[in-house]
């Protein structure tokens, strides 16, 4: 049934910490090696060892740029973007034969592949890129939060988070209900003020993501003035080295906000 | 969006199709049997044909075809399954109509009923179809009031101009029907008008610090893969604005040569009239052609697009 659950029993999702996700590319590619092999086998590759390679993967880590006012430097934040398990997802409610459902019990949005008949409306209504076409066998694939990991009694109980979360060496991925407010991962997004992305699009994603932290450096960036000197010999010495090199036949200083603050220390 | 054949070839055909077929249902409610067999038995059939030929190239395009039956099934919350629904249960509807309407059967008295229910039957599936495209709030360019009657319009000016030319044919003239695709030509010359200076100008509605959270000062620095991968090929698909305006031209003089072979049917020769058909299906083509690579899809903020 494409008609969503009015509420689920849990909102299991993942919390991602951009302030510390170092772009490694762990959880993507441990994502394909798991789920070529789990319930959405085969994720498949289409002309692998060409110069257009494609194939599906369902998590994809994105470099973006951003600058700071009252910085002349910007910063890199890597940015994995994944299925988010919306609450009220469109990508569900266009599919037309029931393949796409969103489950009562956990809220995990889900394909079942043997009754999708590949249209890839569900890809047009995801604002968030998360659902990738298998071209070779016909259906659309996504993200299932690895429910045949979290709920694999075969594991060990820490073994059993999705791929990502596991192969994650910072840390920078966190599982769990998100709908308990009293869960690891409900604290974590209340501590850091976790975001929705594109809330206006009005599916209530259930992942979070958690923003970068405030550059502690700040300081020393948005200084202008150095240091008054202290009148000392070494000082005067410097101040007639500074005075020598700024003289005329000194024509570019390479980087005078390095050097007066290494000085400084 | 990428402009695909197959659903191109779909919406213009069956939407002309659908529009053929509905005003020989209020034609038929209206004046009652066919003049003629033949002339019912060709317009039946070129209505019926463009849309089955829609149909069967957006289903032979699935991922899995033999599977198509089960898209009858979502119709409380999908706009494709109810397409599907409508668009099966109005073969059935087509073909009662066409037996009693062609002299078939011998029963004048459910011409018009069957007529009429025929043409309600053709809107509602040309409003399924729009809809699919209407819906979806991550294309901002298709999520905008225009998109149903311009499918509507597009429907009615199509199925008027192949009504005009079979009408020549079978020496069944009539000004009533230039007057109706004239206007419905015309409603589409100036729907399609409106369109594009609505998209041209309105506000985008979301932001690459709409996707990301990352505030206003955030640029793409790295792509996640070096190829391309679905998302960009099915979503990222942008045609250059300086081809864009050349078929936005071009639709227009289709549109306007289709109106002009209309009009001069009434004071030059009729035959002229033969010309808006094809004319108009040209202008479909390109509209729908230009209707999908003009729309741009929320996802390309994650890929470097600036805002939607």
């Amino acid at each position: 049934m494409t008609t969503l659950p009015a509420t689920t029993a849990k909102k299991l999702g993942l919390v991602i910490d951009l302030d510390i996700c170092v772009g490694c590319q762990a959880c993507a590619t441990s994502c394909k090696e798991w789920n070529t092999q789990g319930v959405s086998a085969p994720l498949t590759d289409d002309k692998p060892r060409s110069d257009e390679p494609m194939g599906v993967w369902l998590n994809r880590i994105h470099g973006y740029e951003v600058e700071e006012a009252g910085r002349d430097d910007s910063r890199v934040v890597h940015f994995p973007r994944s299925c988010l398990h919306c609450e009220t997802p469109a990508c569900v409610t266009v599919c037309p034969t029931g393949a796409s459902y969103k489950r009562a019990e956990d809220g995990i949005v889900l394909v079942d592949p043997d009754m999708c008949i590949g249209c890839k409306l569900c890809s047009w209504a995801c604002p968030y890129g998360a659902r990738e076409y298998d071209h070779t066998e016909g259906v659309m694939k996504k993200c299932t939060l690895c429910v045949d990991r979290i709920y694999n009694e075969n594991f060990e109980p820490e073994d059993r988070v999705p791929a990502c979360v596991k192969a994650c060496p910072t840390g920078a991925r966190s599982f769990g209900d998100l709908g308990d407010e009293n869960s690891a991962v409900s604290q974590l997004v209340k501590e850091r003020e976790g975001y929705d992305l594109m809330p206006d699009m009005g599916y209530k994603p259930t992942n979070k993501y958690l923003a970068p932290r405030k550059r502690r450096d700040t300081a020393i960036a948005d200084r202008e003035v150095l240091p008054r000197g202290d009148g000392s010999a070494m000082d005067r010495l410097f101040s007639w080295a500074d005075k020598l090199m700024s003289g005329e036949r000194v024509t570019a200083k390479i980087n005078p906000v390095d050097a007066s603050d290494r000085l400084e220390g | 969006m990428n402009p695909a054949y197959s659903v191109i070839l779909f919406t213009t055909a069956s939407g002309a199709g659908y529009g053929l077929l509905f005003l020989l249902g209020l034609v038929a409610a209206r004046h009652g049997e066919a003049s003629s067999m033949s002339f019912a038995l060709v317009s039946s059939g070129i209505a019926l044909g463009l849309i089955t030929i829609g149909l069967l190239s957006s289903t032979l395009h699935l991922g899995h075809p033999e599977r198509a039956w089960r898209a009858f099934s979502q119709w409380r919350s999908s706009w494709l399954s109810r397409e599907g629904v409508v668009a099966v249960a109005t073969y059935p509807v087509a073909l009662s109509f066409f037996a009693v309407w062609s002299g078939l059967i011998d029963a004048p008295q459910w011409i018009a009923p069957l007529g009429l229910l025929t043409a309600v039957m053709c809107t509602v599936t040309v409003i399924c179809t729009a809809m699919i495209y209407a819906c979806l709030k991550t294309i901002p360019r298709w999520n905008t009031k225009f998109t149903l009657p311009i499918y509507l319009a597009f429907a009615l000016a199509t199925g008027a101009c192949l009504l005009l030319l079979l009408a020549l044919i079978f020496g069944r003239f009539q000004i009533f029907q230039v007057i109706v695709a004239v206007v419905g030509l015309i409603l589409v010359a100036g729907l399609k008008f409106f369109y594009w200076r609505h998209i041209d100008t309105a506000k985008p509605k979301f932001t690459m610090a709409d996707a990301t959270g990352l505030g206003e000062k955030v640029k793409q620095w790295e792509v996640p893969h070096t190829a391309q991968n679905f998302i960009q090929k099915e979503m990222g698909f942008v045609v250059a604005r300086r081809h864009a305006l050349k078929l936005r031209r071009a639709v227009f003089i289709c549109l306007g040569l289709a109106v002009l072979a209309a009009v001069f049917s009434i004071v030059i020769n009729p035959w002229v009239a033969m010309l808006a058909a094809p004319l108009a299906l040209v202008a479909a083509v390109f509209e729908r052609w230009l209707f999908f690579a003009e729309a741009q899809h929320v996802v390309g903020l994650y890929y470097g697009a600036p805002a939607v």
